[in-house]
């Protein structure tokens, strides 16, 4: 019978040097896109946050085209996109919306591109699965120290901006009238967000990286009250699925032997139960709520 | 104080103030009356110094600004208590994380019971009725002490008790306080009994003075360019415009400021 204790602690899972680069850096990415993740879910920027992770495929496939680490090509494929959407972006949510629109078809069609040269002209008849849904066991050792310290940058920049994006949230005239550079600060967001849908598009893929950066946030924001609870639920939530997605995929060898299931697709399924829980709680508490009054 | 001297503002192909003109000595409970697309909001902007004047200039003093912007939709799932809100309005200017602090908590705690939010400094905020986020927000922008209170709309989608509540709280902070306060609204009658001043917009054009100098059917009429009527109801002085009132398309509608003050 199958005891999960005993895999755990057995050689393999712990034993793994692919499961040690899954484990530090989906938990980074988790970490990084379930803080952000609280600011994009105020902001009301979950599309540009889809739009952006999309968007970094392309540059996703030019690495692997170019021979390039991963995170250098996702990264700057997702940072040039944030600073096009900003500079063309307006603060109007409707506008935004647009202008995120237009620039993830063109990046889509960037992908296509490069996704067609990957598999016709290199050896990575693998690129497209690998750049849209992830590779967690397959990313080089080498990445990982690299990744690690982009995500201390991503999370800097958080603490850094932690005021001023709750009081642009609010308000963003309220911002300006007491001195704050919304457009600036918006930029640095932005950048910000482009670091973490690089970091979970690398790791769970860019298609499903949205995953990451919502689910978590959202869940989160049901159950708490205040902005730095909400931050440290949806920490401990992505890290939680992230962890769990990738022990749940180690395991699926021992299920259907040579054929393991796909981690990105437990790690979603694990955010997606958790969301659903939140809703069943929050009603819940609303009915009671209801019922005292 | 304020001052609007001379102000002219306008976009491309569109001016919106023309020659607008008022002072309000400390203390003043202002109405900024006009329709919607009369100019209010930009008015407002550009007090706040949101927006460059063509023309004219103005002057605050000193003491700072408050404000309480229009049309604020804050979510129901926002993670952010009423109190966050107000501490916001100390420091959400400043870089990095708040640190715990007596004196902001009690900076906070104090505004919030000035305001009558004190009972549910503790909900989240997009929970709150309208009229209890409109205290929550007037506590945001008090709790620096200005000495100036700019509301836009701060009545719209209120419901009737909620409209007297806030008037109420300003019209209490006014007299206690010594703030000046500055509201925006298209409807003058539920501010009548506790305004002070006025500033009527309307075409671009501007009439300021005291309630009784510009709420006259003659002024009033003169300003909208079709009549207007002025009554008494139980006491209180209602503002109508006449049944079948045509607009009248004199020169009023489409030339110059004639009416900038009221003698």
């Amino acid at each position: 019978m199958f005891s999960p204790a005993k895999f755990i602690t057995a050689a393999g899972f712990f034993h793994n040097s692919a499961v040690h680069v899954a484990l530090a850096i989906g938990g980074s990415a988790a970490v990084v896109s379930a803080i952000v993740g609280v600011f994009t879910v105020l902001r009301a920027q979950s599309f540009a946050g889809h739009a952006l992770a999309d968007i970094s495929s392309a540059g996703g496939s030019a690495a692997l085209l170019f021979g390039l680490p991963p995170l250098v090509g996702f990264l700057a494929m997702a940072m040039l996109a944030a600073s096009g959407m900003e500079v063309v972006g307006s603060r109007q949510i409707r506008e935004r919306d647009l202008v995120s629109g237009v620039v993830l078809g063109a990046g889509l069609g960037v992908t296509a591109l490069f996704l067609y040269l990957d598999v016709s002209m290199t050896t990575a008849s693998n690129a497209a699965n690998m750049v849209m849904f992830g590779s967690m066991f397959t990313m080089a050792p080498e990445t990982m120290i690299p990744a690690l310290w982009v995500a201390v940058l991503a999370l800097a920049m958080c603490v850094l901006l932690y005021r001023p994006l709750l009081l642009i949230a609010i308000d963003p005239d309220i911002a300006a009238i007491r001195g704050l550079n919304v457009r600036l600060i918006g930029l640095l967001y932005l950048l910000t967000l482009s670091i973490a849908v690089a970091l979970s598009a690398m790791t769970i893929g860019a298609i499903l990286s949205t995953a990451l950066l919502i689910g978590p946030a959202a869940t989160a924001i049901r159950w708490s009250r205040r902005p730095g609870s909400a931050m440290v639920i949806a920490s401990v939530i992505a890290i939680s699925a992230t962890w769990g997605g990738i022990f749940l995929a180690y395991a699926s060898f021992y299920w259907t032997p040579n054929h393991g299931w796909p981690v990105s697709f437990f790690i979603v399924a694990i955010i997606f139960l958790a969301y659903l829980a939140s809703g069943r709680t929050t009603a819940l508490a609303r009915l009671r709520r209801a019922m005292a009054g | 104080m304020l001052s609007v001297d001379s102000l002219s503002v306008g976009f491309p192909g569109n001016q919106v103030l023309q020659d607008v003109n008022f002072h309000l000595p400390q203390g003043s409970f202002c109405g900024l009356i006009g329709t919607n697309g009369s100019g209010k909001t930009t008015l407002l902007r550009t007090i706040l110094g949101l927006l460059r004047p063509d023309k004219g200039k103005v002057e605050t003093g000193d003491g700072g600004i408050g404000y309480v912007p229009q049309k604020i939709q804050l979510d129901p799932f926002m993670p952010l208590r009423a109190r966050d809100v107000v501490a916001l309005g100390i420091d959400g200017h400043r870089l990095g994380v708040p640190l715990p602090s007596p004196s902001r908590r009690r900076a906070v705690d104090s505004m919030l019971a000035e305001v009558g939010a004190a009972e549910f400094a503790n909900r989240r905020v997009g929970d709150l009725s309208g009229g209890q986020q409109q205290r929550i927000m007037i506590a945001h922008a008090l709790v620096r002490r200005p000495r100036l209170l700019l509301l836009d709309e701060p009545l719209a989608n209120l419901d009737i008790r909620s409209v007297a509540e806030v008037i109420a709280l300003l019209h209490k902070l006014v007299v206690e306080q010594k703030i000046t306060v500055l509201v925006s609204a298209h409807d003058m009658n539920p501010l009548l009994p506790v305004m002070n001043q006025i500033v009527y917009l309307a075409q671009g054009r501007s009439v300021s003075g005291s309630v009784e100098e510009v709420v006259r059917s003659s002024v009033l009429s003169s300003l909208y360019g079709y009549h207007i009527d002025v009554i008494q109801v139980h006491g209180r002085v209602l503002v109508v415009a006449a049944v079948g009132a045509e607009p009248r398309t004199t020169e009023m509608a489409h030339g110059p400021v004639h009416v900038t003050s009221i003698p």
